[in-house]
């Protein structure tokens, strides 16, 4: 669990609400490297290398999520979309990596609940405030679903509104739980490995051994478990823009 | 029965719900499997409900195991 803790990089918690932690260095380094990334993509040369056609096919495959989901209409939602996209998948990744070999011990930026949270509340916010500046108040028709009798009308509209506003805390959590589980999964398996060694004889390290292979096995699950939760993360995004610019 | 040992049994319990959720997420991703191999063109098209349907009954089975954490740790 000392992995999730969050820790002052300079000066203390208790003294002032800017302080520089552990989690605010890690999502530096995010930035850092999606720069890099996006940098590299940005040379403009006609028949693109192969970094620029990386960046192009990431940028691609966001777009198409979107005209997918939203229509021609998505274009302006791509920017928000592609940073979540990227800046979830960075997070979830840089966690994994086995920097502890040089002595660096990465922490996951996604598997605090209050950096999930914002940004869930950004795309709900920004589901509102476009559902509310196209429609204005026929916005609510969102919970009125066409054709319902009316006394289905009258249970149907609090379930609506109530899975409505379950979302953004549906987004947060999904993707903090699923990343804070697949951590605690590998060090319940780790611990494993390190009892097994100090409890000798003939069966610790044969624990040990198969304790060591499931790491390897777990490790495996989570990459994709990360790009997978990444994905979700934006596709549900794209799912409930649309649902604020086309009103089903 | 002191507090502690009704917690653990709690937290023992809300897992199980875990486990449902295994059973959800396998009954997605085999019935996409089932009409894929039977449709292998339009599979690809439906490779984002696929996804969303994944999300959703997995979201089911992480409630189960913040309802564990907080029987465990917040009450």
């Amino acid at each position: 669990m000392h992995q999730f803790q969050i820790n002052p990089l300079a000066g203390n918690l208790d003294g002032s609400p800017f302080v520089f932690t552990n989690s605010a260095l890690w999502m530096l380094i995010i930035l850092a490297l999606l720069w890099l990334f996006m940098l590299g993509g940005m040379k403009r040369q006609l028949v693109p290398g192969r970094w620029q056609a990386m960046v192009e096919g990431v940028t691609g495959f966001v777009e198409s999520m979107l005209s997918m989901s939203v229509g021609p209409q998505g274009r302006k939602f791509v920017p928000w979309v592609f940073t979540i996209f990227m800046f979830i998948l960075f997070a979830n990744l840089l966690g994994l990596m086995p920097l502890a070999l040089v002595g660096v011990h990465p922490f996951t930026v996604t598997s605090q609940f209050t950096i999930t949270g914002v940004m869930a509340v950004m795309s709900f916010s920004i589901v509102l405030i476009t559902g509310f500046w196209r429609h204005k108040l026929h916005f609510f028709s969102l919970f009125v679903p066409h054709g319902t009798p009316f006394l289905l009308k009258l249970l149907i509209v609090p379930i609506e509104f109530i899975s409505f506003m379950v979302r953004p805390f549906s987004l947060a959590i999904r993707l903090f739980v699923a990343m804070i589980a697949g951590h605690i999964l590998v060090e319940v398996f780790a611990n494993f490995v390190v009892q097994g060694l100090n409890a000798g004889g003939a069966i610790g390290p044969a624990i040990s051994a198969v304790s060591f292979v499931f790491i390897i096995g777990v490790m495996a699950l989570e990459i994709l478990v990360c790009a997978i939760q990444a994905y979700v993360f934006a596709l549900l995004t794209s799912l409930y823009i649309n649902d604020a610019v086309n009103l089903h | 029965m002191e507090l502690l040992a009704a917690k653990v049994i709690g937290a023992g319990l809300a897992a199980i719900g875990v486990g449902a959720a295994a059973i959800g997420v396998g009954i997605v991703f085999g019935q996409f499997l089932n009409s894929a191999i039977r449709n292998p063109a339009a599979a690809d098209g439906q490779q984002g409900r696929l996804f969303i349907g994944f999300a959703a009954a997995e979201l089911l089975g992480l409630m189960a195991f913040v309802v564990a954490m907080i029987i465990l740790y917040a009450v």
